[in-house]
């Protein structure tokens, strides 16, 4: 028996480290070829780590949520014949001593032979093993849950139980007991004593005085360091206009009923990323990538943009690439293309980087105002704001209109209020005017 | 004679009393006791220790007996034994003795001063004792009232002559030639039994419909037959009238209503114990009451600051081991600690011929509580141990829940069953379910495995039946 090691691989962003997100094996399960190990974040893609060989797991080299250099070891199989022959350090002190004679003798035996070292790009997805197995060892120290009393009945706890209680001041009637037949424990009464007493117990309000300790990893640590960073180096303002889509919305709702079947939907965002490619025309320096270390604005031609998308993991923004190059349909098309990958989880590399300005909504949720927050290192984000049926005063009289607001941030930096203001005027133009947009410039 | 202040002043040197002051002189608190007999109370004096002296020496005649009268199939042969009683009540006196000074040297060890004389509340922190060298006055933070009971006299039978308590019954020296026996509970057959064995024809006079009327029928069968075969007459639904005239008979009413003279040399009256709450100044405190016995809590306080009662003065179950564990339990709350009365059980045993041991509820009280149960029966006659001590008589039987298995009751009652009490006390107040006790080995062969047995019977699988 040999052994294969398994490190960090670089996963080809020339970054130095990634962070362990996921484990989907343990130590002890068997593996086979191809079968996905575990998942590592980079800057913005979750990248999974398959297994090169078949074999056993002896040795993981890292926690989830632990930052691993790139080249580090990360896991050590046990494999049939001979295995990789990397004289293997020991990076951590609590490597089994049962494995290290086998260990040396298979590395004695192989010194000298090339390594082989598992780098794999964004991998598909394997179902083996079930990443339910793969549970953190403090999970699996979860307690019994206690059997509730039914009320009125008395606690039933060992002379010895009743009476640390009865010196701590505790009632025992306040404490689950998870032994046989509800029977109250030294160790109920241990938790019991470390959690405190429940004060309020003649009221069914019970205050919780639990404390949930959640590492922050994975691509919340990314949300929360993107939205420091941007919330500290980007002074924004934020500018909010009203836009009356009564127009649109009539224009929308005839091309969904003479689509063609094989186009989707339109949903107001296509009208929008059209209308924004426009209005970019004229101002090109709002669609920018600002490296303010270095002192430059990277101006872009193409108008690539990003779509704030909640997912089951936290928020991403797949990029829609090239606007300016994409008529109406286009557009929601590949809107609709690269939203589902990302809320899928399939979204690759590639489609979550290289925006050059960011469109958030919460569709029916947008509220009437929000204060977006610039994805950094863009200068401008459009926010939109929920549409809904407003009196507007046409100079006689009050007419229902479709209106929506536009809440929008820019960088101040680069951006100055007027040309903010001249950048959202335009879009309420387009927007209003709807033909506009279709209009050849 | 100087004043005494003390923390805590105990009134009562019986099983509560004694026990009391002792935990509290270990715990450091400056403790007088005070009683006007010798340490032990009636317990010790003239109740557990010198009944179950007296049942010995009956039962120890009665083997010997059964061994002279007929070839028996062990093959042992006797001459027919004799007893002078008068060397057994000696034998008697002895053990309490030595159990006094035990006592005493406890107390001592503890530090507890010892005060002999009739206590009398002045107000709620003072007593005064009437001492053989006078008047003593002693102030105390605290008072533990431990006065206990004494036997229930008739109105119609004063104690007096041939009328007996169950202390004149402990000290006989001859053993009378017929003995009636007024009052069918634990202490009545006790004694009745007893000198059924030392040879007296015994009658015993109930005025309920059996026998020991507190326990269900399946636990006193086999008492009543061993009553039986002892030559023990039984009157149920009788009550006792008063002497005859010439004073050798008692007349009682029969249940047909009739009257009958029952022939006795002794009458003995065992028709209950009330609590002692005269003679000490209980009319100088405003105390609680509960029936005729002291008002308790869960700390044994009574309504008034600083005073506590312990015991059969506190009523019912009237038990030596209850008081003590009060005691205990109240030593150690004047010392300062945070206690109260959680106990789950109160073993209680019969002395009778074979012996009762119950704890917990009976299975027709637990089905009262509209608890759903499960019960385990184990006889002895399945049992290897009881058979080779030819008392096959009697059963383990436990009562749990249904549904989770906690036992609630155990009850038993055959020879020698009162040790398998630990058990049983233990199992309860540990909250046991039936899994527990099948699943402990007991070991083989004793009578204790009936326990076991009955655990796993009432589980449906039981092994040796």
């Amino acid at each position: 028996m040999g052994e294969h090691l398994i490190k960090m691989p670089d996963v080809g962003e020339g970054i130095a480290e990634a962070e362990l997100v996921e484990w989907h094996v343990k130590v002890g399960d068997i593996v086979r070829e191809d079968a996905v190990l575990a998942a590592v974040m980079t800057d913005k893609a979750t990248v999974e780590i398959p297994s090169p060989v078949d074999g056993e797991v002896v040795w993981l080299g890292a926690d989830i949520g632990d930052v691993v250099a790139i080249g580090s070891p990360l896991i050590r199989l046990k494999v049939a014949g001979e295995g990789s022959d990397i004289p293997v350090s020991e990076p951590r002190e609590e490597a089994e001593p049962s494995l290290s004679l086998e260990r040396k003798e298979a590395q004695a035996d192989q010194a000298g032979k090339a390594s082989k070292v598992a780098v794999e790009g964004p991998a598909r997805s394997a179902p083996y093993p079930s990443p339910a197995e793969a549970v953190p060892r403090a999970a699996m120290r979860a307690r019994r849950p206690a059997v509730p009393r039914p009320e009125g009945e008395k606690p039933v706890a060992s002379p010895a139980v009743r009476l640390r209680a009865r010196e701590a001041g505790i009632d025992l009637r306040q404490v689950a007991g998870t032994g046989p037949a509800g029977r109250i424990t030294h160790e109920d009464l241990d938790d019991f004593l470390a959690r405190g007493p429940e004060v309020a117990r003649a009221s069914k309000l019970i205050q919780d005085t639990s404390v949930e300790h959640i590492k922050v990893i994975g691509l919340r640590r990314k949300i929360a360091e993107k939205m420091a960073v941007a919330k500290s180096r980007i002074p924004h303002i934020t500018y909010v206009e009203e836009i009356d889509m009564t127009a649109l919305e009539d224009l929308r709702a005839a091309l969904n009923a003479n689509r063609r079947s094989d186009r989707p939907k339109l949903t107001v965002l296509p009208f929008l990323m059209r209308a924004m490619a426009k209005a970019i025309f004229e101002q090109p320096h709002l669609n920018a990538i600002y490296d303010d270390e270095a002192g430059v604005v990277h101006q872009y031609g193409g108008v690539h943009i990003g779509i704030a998308t909640q997912t089951a993991s936290g928020l991403m923004v797949p990029v829609v690439r090239h606007v300016e190059a994409r008529d109406i349909w286009g557009c929601a098309a590949e809107l609709g293309r690269v939203t589902e990958a990302a809320k899928a989880g399939l979204a690759t590399r590639d489609e979550l980087t290289g925006s050059t300005i960011t469109i958030t909504s919460l569709g029916p949720m947008g509220g009437v105002v929000t204060t977006p927050v610039i994805n950094h290192p863009e200068v401008a984000i459009i926010g939109v704001n929920k549409m809904m049926m407003r009196p507007v005063w046409d100079g006689a009289t009050f007419i229902p209109r479709k209106m929506m607001n536009l809440s929008s941030s820019f960088d101040h930096r680069i951006i100055d209020g007027w040309d903010a203001a001249v950048f959202i005027q335009r879009i309420k133009t387009f927007l209003e005017t709807p033909a506009l947009i279709f209009v050849e410039a | 004679m100087k004043d005494i202040s003390c923390k805590l002043l105990v009134i009562g040197a019986g099983p509560g009393g004694y026990v009391c002051a002792i935990r509290a002189g270990q715990l450091g608190v400056d403790t007088v006791i005070v009683d006007t007999q010798r340490a032990g109370g009636t317990c010790l004096n003239i109740g557990c220790i010198p009944s179950k002296a007296l049942i010995h020496a009956a039962e120890e005649f009665d083997r010997i007996g059964r061994f002279a009268y007929a070839r028996n199939v062990l093959g042992i042969e006797a001459e027919k034994p004799k007893i002078d009683l008068s060397q057994t009540v000696a034998w008697k006196n002895d053990i309490v003795g030595r159990l006094n000074n035990g006592v005493s040297v406890l107390l001592k060890r503890a530090k507890v001063k010892m005060v002999q004389g009739q206590a009398r509340f002045r107000d709620g922190k003072t007593v005064e004792v009437e001492t053989e060298t006078g008047p003593q006055t002693i102030r105390a933070e605290n008072v533990v009232i431990a006065t206990g009971a004494a036997p229930v006299e008739l109105p119609d039978l004063p104690f007096g002559g041939s009328v007996i308590s169950s202390t004149q019954a402990l000290a006989l020296t001859t053993v009378p030639e017929r003995l009636v026996v007024i009052g069918g509970g634990y202490i009545g057959l006790e004694l009745g039994t007893a000198y059924a064995k030392l040879g007296s024809s015994v009658t015993i006079v109930e005025a309920q419909s059996r026998i020991l009327p507190q326990y269900d029928s399946e636990l006193t069968r086999p008492v009543s037959k061993r009553l039986k075969d002892l030559g023990v007459d039984v009157l149920t639904g009788a009550n006792a009238r008063g002497l005859s005239k010439t004073g050798d008979a008692l007349i009682v009413e029969t249940e047909s209503g009739s009257e009958k003279a029952l022939q006795a040399s002794k009458v003995l009256v065992t028709v209950g114990r009330k609590p002692v709450t005269q003679g000490w100044g209980m009319e100088e405190l405003v105390l609680d009451m509960d029936g005729p016995f002291i008002r308790i809590g869960e700390k044994c306080q009574t309504s008034m600051r600083g005073i506590y009662a312990i015991g059969d003065v506190t009523g019912e179950p009237m038990l030596a081991h209850r008081a003590m564990a009060q005691g205990e339990m109240v030593a150690e709350i004047v010392a300062g600690h945070n206690r109260v009365w959680d106990k789950r059980g109160i073993p209680a045993i019969c002395f009778t011929d074979p012996e009762i041991v119950t704890i917990g509820l009976a299975p027709d009280e637990a089905q009262r509580s509209g608890t759903e149960i499960k019960v385990g029966h184990f006889p002895f006659s399945a049992n290897g141990r009881a058979m080779t001590k030819l008392e096959e008589e009697g059963f383990v039987r436990v009562v749990a829940r249904a549904d989770n298995h906690m036992v609630l009751g155990i009850q038993a009652v055959g020879q020698g069953v009162s040790e398998l009490s630990a058990a049983f006390g233990l199992a309860l107040e540990m909250g046991a379910r039936l899994e527990d006790i099948a699943g402990t080995i007991h070991a083989h062969p004793t009578q204790g495995e009936a326990f076991q047995e009955a655990a796993l019977k009432a589980l449906g699988h039981e092994l040796h039946i």
